[in-house]
């Protein structure tokens, strides 16, 4: 359709769709510290991420899920950022993080889709703080 | 009614009589919630403008008026659906409402502990969810009609339920996420047989086919007005005299009373027995204008019309190579078609479509246990409507192909 060059420029920009198709660090992790799966039932967008964390640094990360190119792009992207970052940093990583790093116009039909694994990352940390606050 | 069953639409005709087509939208989301013509919106102005005020209490000149466009209503809606009397007419805000006021005020009363209520996978979630809250409550029990490989129900399975004595069969006259039409007038029959009481969700089937509640046999239909036609906040349950007399009210306070002392209250009449505190006039008048444009085409016309489309649409998305079309062919179903493509989430879709201001719904349209029986968390689903031209589904194999071409 004609305005099919606006859909390329802006929405699914060619590294979206490349984080779509040949996902980063996709994958499960054996014996991680942290694991942790959110979904969206409005859509069926599953995410789930595993965390190696040593010393409070994210040595290692992998997620996986299902959904569409805005959930599992953003998932996607997320890892990259996470991998050797400290715990900590990673807790303030927050949704306009998130949305700039995806950089296009998120309608909000769709920010939960853009969002949901920050949402993972988010109730995964801050529970393995709370076990190592038990400890 | 038409009476004659040959008499097509005149598309281009109805199309003027909707402003919102001047944006150029490409509308496939009817099933979801209808335009509403110049005819209807008018009608609602006229009250807003002309004759605002409360219905059956004041005495004054628009106070009249407004009464009697809204009484009028309930006679207008009375002959849509052939119910034998305006007092089985019960408005309501939409499906929804009329659906949970019959499990509140009569499946509280008389669904025991142990009985059955049997619904179907196709149901929307506004005919499965209060009846789960009613069998949570009372201690019923529900199954569910499974669907065969075309999206159809299975009546094997329907009947072996029947034999069971359910007290309550509920189901949609046409699913609305694939579009199969059930055939509910045997359906109704096989139930009165076996004892039940039925309710048919008529959401998706009262918008394009017509209804015969005394034909059709059930003892409660419920529909809403924003899907054909008529605007949001005004639907309507038809429900039998005798049970409708037989129940408690559902929402209690002004309008449904006859007396209230100090020591107790008498109710109103049917139908004003269901209709709590003030109503949605506005909606209800437009609700009436909605009921007057469907009869000026004829419901055969219109049927015919969404056949027509419908069946050059599925042609059409069958052609698609990756493309998955559920539910049964078009013959059987109405103007309603779900798909999935391979590779492409239905949101996704959904977003590129709308950069071509086509309105595609994606989702799991309040059926996810359909979705869990198909195996997938979402479709992509495009409905028609008496404005729907085919133009407009070339429209929306553009948008397809175009998702394919970024998506490849």
């Amino acid at each position: 359709m004609s305005s099919g060059t606006a859909a390329d420029d802006q929405f699914y920009r060619e590294y979206i769709l490349d984080h779509y198709k040949n996902p980063r660090n996709y994958g499960r992790l054996e014996h991680p510290d942290i694991s942790h799966e959110e979904d969206n039932p409005l859509c069926g967008d599953v995410v789930g991420m595993d965390f190696r964390v040593n010393d409070g640094v994210i040595e290692d990360v992998r997620f996986h899920g299902r959904g569409c190119a805005i959930s599992q792009a953003s998932a996607s992207l997320l890892t990259e950022r996470l991998k050797g970052l400290a715990l900590d940093e990673a807790k303030k990583i927050d949704k306009n993080d998130v949305l700039g790093e995806l950089g296009i116009q998120i309608s909000p039909a769709r920010i939960k889709c853009a969002l949901l694994s920050l949402k993972v990352l988010k109730v995964g940390a801050y529970g393995l703080a709370d076990d190592e606050d038990e400890e | 009614m038409s009476t004659n069953g040959a008499r097509r639409l005149d598309v281009a005709a109805i199309r003027n009589d909707f402003p919102i087509f001047e944006t150029g939208i490409v509308y496939l989301d009817s099933a979801n919630t209808s335009q509403r013509p110049r005819q209807v919106t008018g009608a609602m102005l006229d009250y807003f403008e002309h004759f605002n005020s409360n219905i059956h209490r004041a005495a004054y000149h628009i106070a009249e008026v407004a009464t009697e466009r809204y009484e009028g209503t309930r006679e207008k809606v009375r002959a849509f659906i052939n119910a034998a009397s305006t007092k089985e007419v019960i408005y309501t805000r939409g499906t929804t409402e009329a659906i949970n006021l019959v499990a509140y005020a009569w499946g509280r009363k008389n669904v025991r502990a142990g009985e059955l209520i049997v619904l179907t996978i196709l149901d929307h979630h506004s005919n499965i969810v209060p009846w789960q809250i009613l069998a949570a409550a009372n201690g019923a029990r529900i199954e569910y009609v499974d669907i065969d490989e075309k999206g159809e129900l299975r009546q094997d399975q329907f009947h072996e339920l029947l034999k069971r004595s359910p007290r309550l069969v509920a189901f949609s006259q046409v699913s609305n996420a694939l579009g199969t039409i059930n055939p509910a007038r045997e359906m109704v029959a096989a139930a009165k047989a076996a004892g039940a009481t039925v309710l048919v969700d008529g959401a998706q089937g009262a918008p394009h086919q017509g209804v015969d509640v005394r034909a059709l046999g059930c003892d409660f239909y419920a529909f809403s007005g924003h899907k054909m036609l008529g605007p949001t906040g005004a639907g309507v349950l038809y429900g039998r005299r005798e049970l409708l007399e037989a129940m408690d009210p559902f929402q209690s306070g002004g309008d449904m009373i006859k007396t209230v002392r100090i020591e107790g209250t008498t109710y109103h009449d049917l139908p004003w027995k269901f209709e709590a505190g003030t109503q949605a006039i506005g909606e209800v008048i437009g609700l009436g204008a909605a009921v007057d444009y469907l009869s000026g085409l004829g419901m055969e016309a219109v049927r015919a019309h969404e056949r027509e489309i419908t069946e050059y649409a599925y042609e059409a998305l069958s052609d698609i190579e990756g493309l998955t079309l559920y539910g049964p062919p078009p013959s059987r179903r109405a103007g309603v078609i779900s798909f999935s493509l391979e590779g492409i989430h239905p949101h996704d879709l959904a977003t590129i479509a709308d950069r071509d201001q086509v309105c595609l719904r994606a989702g799991h349209h309040c059926a996810m246990p359909l979705m869990t029986r198909l195996g997938v968390a979402a479709t992509a689903r495009a409905s028609f409507y008496v404005y729907t031209q085919k133009d407009e589904v070339d429209r929306l194999v553009g948008s397809i192909k175009e998702a394919q071409r970024i998506f490849k």
